[in-house]
């Protein structure tokens, strides 16, 4: 973020004690952070033997064991919780970014009639939510309850995503929209040549966001749907959080493997896609946050 | 979007202009453009508005048709009967939330996390922002960053797993505590604790993340100033108290404001999923009595009574704030949008 690496020849060297506070803070602050998931991923490779033995605080498993994974993946609940998060992050994803970027660009040319006033309604929404009751009135209207629209729809643009990419189509050098159109390229035309293209990193980052959301997103299952439509977040609620036994719905033959592996297991493969995009993600959402929050 | 009326200057003279080759003028930069009907105006723009369409629709159907919902607040709403059918009751569903003490309960418990947050949570990530930019080397900054940014990302029902599993009774700190003699105490279902672990829970997951306005504010200080102040013999604490804070104030007033706007809401999907481990006295919020109370009990009415005064009140806050941070001379949120 600074400049240059090196100390200013104005500012004092840091101070012994200093320098071994910040050290220490910020080691503790990386542990705080880091060892959650550790624990997490060494308990679900652990034996039922080395749990007990450790009282839970497994750091290293002496002998890990993929018995959990097994069992998950085995089929049964967690297997196709898993594979229908994928499907509903992978189609929520798409129709999301079709919107924003549909809207996003509208909203970007100067003179669309309507433009301003259309500008105003997206905007106005963040200022108010509608909240639980009649937002669950309107998805039964329309006769949504317990369909996989109902898992798209009600959160299918978000305004934050909608003016970080409206702000980036306006910065693009209007020339080249003018030259577009002196050629005949329609507006249409204009958007699929010339502006997708010139996005690509901006659109990658509001698609790993919506596509983040949409993995983690269980309020809306909870609300809108029956089990045989849940997400892999509503399973993790039902079974590690309100302690629902996994032995009723994953194949009871495997009983050595410790409820509390399991469960972990499945936490790990919650979190697995998330650390996968993580690093693209972290590219460039400051410079996405800031462009959203600052400039607008 | 002050250009709309002024079409660049070359397009002016294209009425007395002699006819020259013909040249397709885009037209929306002619200036004639004005004389336009609005039908016309709607012709042109036709690929445009079909792209608008599906997310305006989405803004109307789930932003803007749900506040009608709220007529429920005033029925003896029946679902089998519908809105039309439903008793109209008048203020009723608001006079029995009124004297229901679980609501009163909830609004207090509400207040206790909001104000436990701004305790603890609103400057945490300032001092941390504050860290990370002491940090010299670029590459550990990085790092730091890299790791304190990540559990943004966790949703909430990984991030209280991850809690039950090191909190709860079977997780690793009740353990450790245990086996250093002392007594093994449950964060998870602690009920008097419930508001310290939301907060816990919540530092934990967006400090982080919440440092990268501050960091802005922290880079868009004039470097010059801290060097003018080191040559005066002014010391890394003076510089930090005189020049660093009074730096990054204005943001820090503006968040301060802005969370005020939001006192009534605290994280809803954080505490649905916990409220039941630790009872409805303690773990009882605004939201979530909406929710129990009208999605999984069925009383309608007067949960969307609750929701509309919620909203009512919070929409007030949110435009107060906004309207005081522009007092502070700040352009407030939604200033720059518009632009």
């Amino acid at each position: 973020m600074r400049a240059a690496d090196v100390r200013p020849k104005w500012m004092e060297p840091p101070t012994r004690i200093g320098l071994a506070a910040k050290v220490l803070a910020l080691a503790a602050i990386a542990v705080l952070v880091l060892y959650p998931f550790v624990a997490v991923l060494s308990t679900s490779l652990s034996s039922e033997a080395e749990i007990s033995r450790h009282g839970g605080l497994v750091l290293f498993p002496t002998s890990p064991t993929l018995d959990a994974y097994r069992v998950i993946f085995a089929g049964g609940v967690v297997t196709s919780a898993l594979v229908r998060s994928i499907l509903i992050t992978a189609v929520g994803t798409a129709c999301s970014l079709a919107a924003t970027v549909g809207m996003a660009y509208g909203l970007s040319r100067r003179g669309v009639v309507g433009g301003r006033f259309f500008l105003l309604v997206a905007l106005f929404t963040m200022l108010f939510s509608p909240g639980v009751i009649p937002n669950f009135l309107v998805v039964k209207q329309l006769g949504l309850l317990d369909t996989y629209a109902a898992l798209v729809l009600p959160t299918l643009i978000s305004a934050f995503n909608l003016v970080v990419l409206r702000s980036f189509f306006m910065n693009l050098p209007t020339e080249l929209y003018e030259a577009a159109r002196i050629d005949g390229a329609g507006d249409f035309r204009v958007l699929l040549r010339i502006v997708l293209p010139l996005s690509k990193s901006v659109l990658a980052v509001v698609a790993l966001f919506y596509a983040v959301g949409y993995w983690n997103a269980f309020f809306n299952a909870m609300l809108y749907v029956n089990d045989d439509k849940w997400p892999l977040a509503m399973v993790l609620r039902q079974f590690v959080l309100q302690g629902q036994s996994l032995n009723d719905t994953v194949s009871s033959s495997e009983t050595s493997v410790p409820a509390q592996a399991i469960q972990m297991a499945v936490v790990v493969v919650s979190l697995v896609p998330i650390l996968v995009v993580y690093p693209f993600l972290q590219r460039y959402f400051t410079k996405g946050v800031l462009t959203g929050a600052v400039k607008g | 979007m002050s250009g709309t009326d002024q079409a660049p200057a070359r397009h002016r003279t294209g009425d007395d202009a002699p006819p020259g080759p013909p040249v397709v003028a885009p037209e929306r930069l002619v200036a004639r453009r004005r004389k336009l009907t609005l039908w016309q105006r709607i012709k042109r723009d036709k690929v445009m508005l079909v792209l608008m369409l599906p997310g305006l629709a989405y803004f109307v159907v789930f932003h803007y048709a749900p506040l009608f919902g709220y007529v429920v607040a005033f029925e003896d709403y029946q679902p089998y009967l519908g809105f039309a059918q439903s008793t109209w009751v008048g203020m009723e569903n608001f006079a029995a939330v009124f004297a229901d003490p679980a609501f009163w309960q909830s609004l207090v418990n509400t207040l206790e996390i909001t104000a436990l947050q701004l305790v603890l949570f609103f400057p945490a990530p300032i001092g941390l922002a504050l860290l990370l930019h002491s940090i010299m080397s670029s590459t550990v900054r990085r790092f730091v960053q890299s790791v304190v940014y990540l559990p943004h990302f966790i949703g909430w029902v990984i991030i209280v797993s991850i809690f039950q599993q090191v909190l709860g009774a079977t997780g690793a700190v009740p353990n450790l505590l245990d086996a250093v003699g002392l007594t093994r105490f449950d964060a998870m279902t602690t009920p008097w604790f419930f508001p310290f672990l939301v907060t816990i829970q919540s530092i934990w997951k967006d400090c982080g993340w919440g440092t990268i306005i501050f960091l802005a504010a922290l880079l868009n200080i004039d470097q010059e100033l801290y060097e003018a102040a080191a040559v005066d013999g002014a010391g890394r604490w003076q510089r930090l108290w005189r020049i660093t804070l009074p730096g990054i104030m204005p943001v820090v007033i503006l968040l301060l404001i802005l969370n005020l706007g939001s006192i009534l809401s605290v994280g809803f999907e954080q505490i649905v999923l916990q409220r039941n481990a630790v009872g409805p006295e303690h773990g009882e919020v605004l939201d979530t009595y909406v929710y129990f109370h009208g999605i999984v009990d069925g009383q309608w009415g007067p949960s969307a009574a609750v929701g509309l005064v919620k909203g009512v009140v919070g929409m007030a806050l949110v435009l107060g704030a906004n309207r005081l941070a522009h007092l502070f001379g700040q352009e407030g949120v939604y200033a720059g949008a518009r632009r």
